[in-house]
């Protein structure tokens, strides 16, 4: 393969960027990846999966009292929150779980923010009969107990990770860390559409099932594509998953809204396009939180799972390009967006997910009524009980 | 054009010895001590230094060296101390190379990296988590800067790889000796004898051999097979575990003494 000819880039972003000792292991993942997707039998025992143990397709929910707050816009929920273990992360965890299988391996390490993707990967790792380490960074096992308690429930062992923030970025690392060490016998079951080629386009592979159902979906409820697709953007996995069916769709906005924390100006968030560079981090080159000398900044969110500085590859190309753009939400007007989504529909969300919700709230009154609005409801807020519950003062 | 690192790995070779390449990140233990740590390798008899560039997300490093990472960061450690500290060591005689993650280098802008480390009297750059597939700019940057530049290659990667890997290493091919992060071992992988002898069939250029090596005995066993031998993480725990500099610059002395004695007493 000559210099510049490796596939896996978006644009100039993408790539690998890992230690020779992990190109082995990549390179078998990459082979196994695109056999299985050409292999009617994975695909169909991926489909059986999906319809007899996640629960899809997942269903659009109207939020028709939502709307009023969102400049009158037809808002259509895709419910990824009522998937088996709550979010959308089981789409690529099970499909990664079978392709494990496959290579023969025996054991799975996985890093987590929010729990959602360590709580998913516990779960194949229990289904298949596989070893299961997670790695979660120390504050997040603290502001997340209840997804620490539901892996151990499930068998995984869950590793604190108190190197650098203590966040979603250290987890990552230590998970490389494990992976260079155990890469004969251990699959790295990445969560997000980040990390070294194939992660970000077979990530992404195993997600885009969110955009294809909705996208039938949204046509047969209301004749029509929608105006816009709207998901939250940490690493980019659930809004790579519904958007990617609608890129060709030249006339359908797609919109991320990444954690804008306290705001961009004051420097504590995590908006990685936003307010972020051109950069390498974890394996891929990408936008990234960096200062001056390519040192990562640290992030901040109020939500575990978009607390991070960097963002999958796609995201940055499709940025660059603009067939997408990116918005950073606040802390507190994701705040707002999730006690609307409670009390005018019963839906408790994810605080990630609320993000995405608050995106809905500004560009409903950018477009009107008349638009019609497809939000990625990319997971459920249980786990996030008790952070909203100190937020907004509700004594436990 | 040689470089002075061609000249110390070739005048090793003429003694039919093993070189000892010794690693310190700029910055550790701090701005000043590290070029104190320097003159002491000099002194000791070391034939290179490896100078690692701190980085926030070291995937790579084991605890000890993650630790001395943080360390120099916490001591705004960047590209400008790393120059002068490269700078410094050229001066003190040796053979000078600099360590680091990619992501500094492009944020710093490939070309002047590559410069710099020339004009700071730097002999090349050892990019550990640069694929030769990503390398096209910046072997452009280190050919038209006159530095070497080394790759490094794992037990794991396959023979026909390691003839394309090899074939973008000039100075020496840093063998990793095992499956892992830095940090010290109680015995060097029996893997490294078997990687080395792989890569001579693929290229003449020096191979040298680190991660897990930190004893005399160890730095005797590698340097049976290999061209060099480096070592980073022993002297790092004994510089994090000092009770005052003077007392680790004591002790990595002493070290280091006797790791030149052990790549002596090889063959």
């Amino acid at each position: 393969m000559p210099n510049g000819e490796i596939i896996g880039h978006f644009g100039p972003y993408g790539g690998r960027f890992v230690p020779e000792a992990l190109i082995g292991a990549l390179d078998e993942l990459e082979s196994a990846h695109k056999s299985a997707i050409n292999d009617p039998e994975f695909q169909a025992e991926l489909t059986h999966l999906h319809a007899t143990y996640t629960g899809r397709p997942s269903i659009i929910t109207e939020a028709k009292r939502f709307a009023e707050f969102a400049g009158g816009a037809r808002i259509l929920l895709k419910r990824e929150d009522l998937n088996h273990t709550g979010s959308h992360k089981i789409n690529n965890v099970l499909g990664q779980a079978l392709l494990t299988k496959r290579m023969g391996k025996k054991r799975i390490i996985a890093e987590t923010g929010a729990g959602q993707h360590g709580v998913a990967s516990a779960t194949a790792a229990a289904l298949f009969g596989l070893e299961c380490v997670v790695y979660m960074g120390e504050e997040d096992t603290q502001r997340q107990a209840l997804n620490v308690a539901r892996m151990k429930l499930l068998g995984a062992e869950v590793i604190p990770v108190t190197a650098g923030s203590r966040t979603l970025k250290d987890a990552i690392n230590e998970a490389m860390r494990d992976w260079v060490t155990n890469v004969e016998t251990t699959h790295y079951l990445l969560g997000t559409v980040a990390g070294p080629h194939p992660f970000p386009t077979m990530v992404r592979d195993f997600q885009k099932i969110i955009g294809e159902e909705a996208r039938e979906q949204v046509l047969a409820l209301t004749g029509r594509l929608p105006d816009a697709v709207l998901a939250c953007v940490g690493g980019g996995s659930n809004a790579i998953g519904i958007f990617h069916a609608f890129i060709p769709d030249a006339n359908v906005q797609l919109i991320g809204f990444e954690a804008g924390g306290d705001g961009i100006e004051t420097g504590r968030h995590a908006a990685t396009i936003t307010g972020g560079s051109p950069g390498v981090l974890h394996g891929t080159r990408s936008y990234v939180l960096q200062d001056a000398n390519g040192q990562t900044v640290e992030s901040h969110s109020i939500s575990a799972g978009l607390d991070y500085p960097g963002v999958g590859p796609e995201h940055a190309f499709l940025n660059d390009i603009g067939r997408a753009q990116y918005r950073a939400i606040t802390d507190a007007q994701a705040m707002e967006a999730f006690a609307i989504m409670c009390k005018c529909e019963g839906i408790i969300p994810a605080i990630e997910t609320a993000h995405a919700l608050a995106g809905a709230i500004q560009i409903g009154k950018e477009l009107g009524p008349d638009a019609i609005l497809l939000i990625n409801f990319s997971g459920r807020g249980d786990k996030d009980v008790h952070t909203a519950a100190g937020y907004f003062g509700i004594p436990l | 054009m040689r470089t002075h690192l061609d000249q110390a790995l070739e005048k090793a070779k003429n003694e039919n010895r093993a070189a000892l390449i010794a690693y310190i990140p700029a910055g550790f233990p701090s701005y000043e001590g590290c070029k104190k740590v320097i003159s002491v390798f000099q002194q000791a008899g070391v034939d290179a230094v490896e100078i690692g560039f701190p980085y926030s997300d070291p995937v790579m490093d084991g605890p000890t060296i993650q630790e001395a990472a943080s360390i120099a960061l916490r001591g705004r450690t960047g590209a400008a101390q790393v120059f002068s500290t490269v700078k410094h060591a050229h001066e003190s005689g040796l053979a000078t190379l600099v360590m680091t993650y990619w992501n500094p280098i492009e944020k710093f802008g490939v070309e002047a990296f590559a410069q710099e480390i020339s004009n700071n009297g730097g002999s090349g750059v050892i990019t550990p988590d640069l694929p030769i597939e990503e390398s096209t700019q910046w072997q452009g940057a280190v050919q038209a800067s006159g530095i070497n530049s080394i790759y490094v290659v794992a037990p794991s990667t396959t023979q026909e790889r390691l003839a394309r890997v090899t074939s973008h290493c000039s100075g020496f091919v840093y063998a990793a000796s095992l499956m892992g992060v830095t940090g010290t071992r109680t015995s060097v992988a029996s893997g490294a004898q078997d990687l080395v002898s792989r890569i001579r069939k693929e290229t003449t250029i020096p191979v040298c051999v680190g991660l897990g090596v930190s004893t005399r005995e160890q730095a005797k066993s590698v340097a049976s097979y290999a061209d060099g031998v480096i070592v980073g993480s022993a002297f790092i725990k004994i510089l994090l575990e000092a009770k005052s500099e003077a007392q680790g610059l004591e002790r990595v002395e002493a070290l280091a003494r006797e790791l030149v004695l052990g790549v002596r007493e090889a063959r």
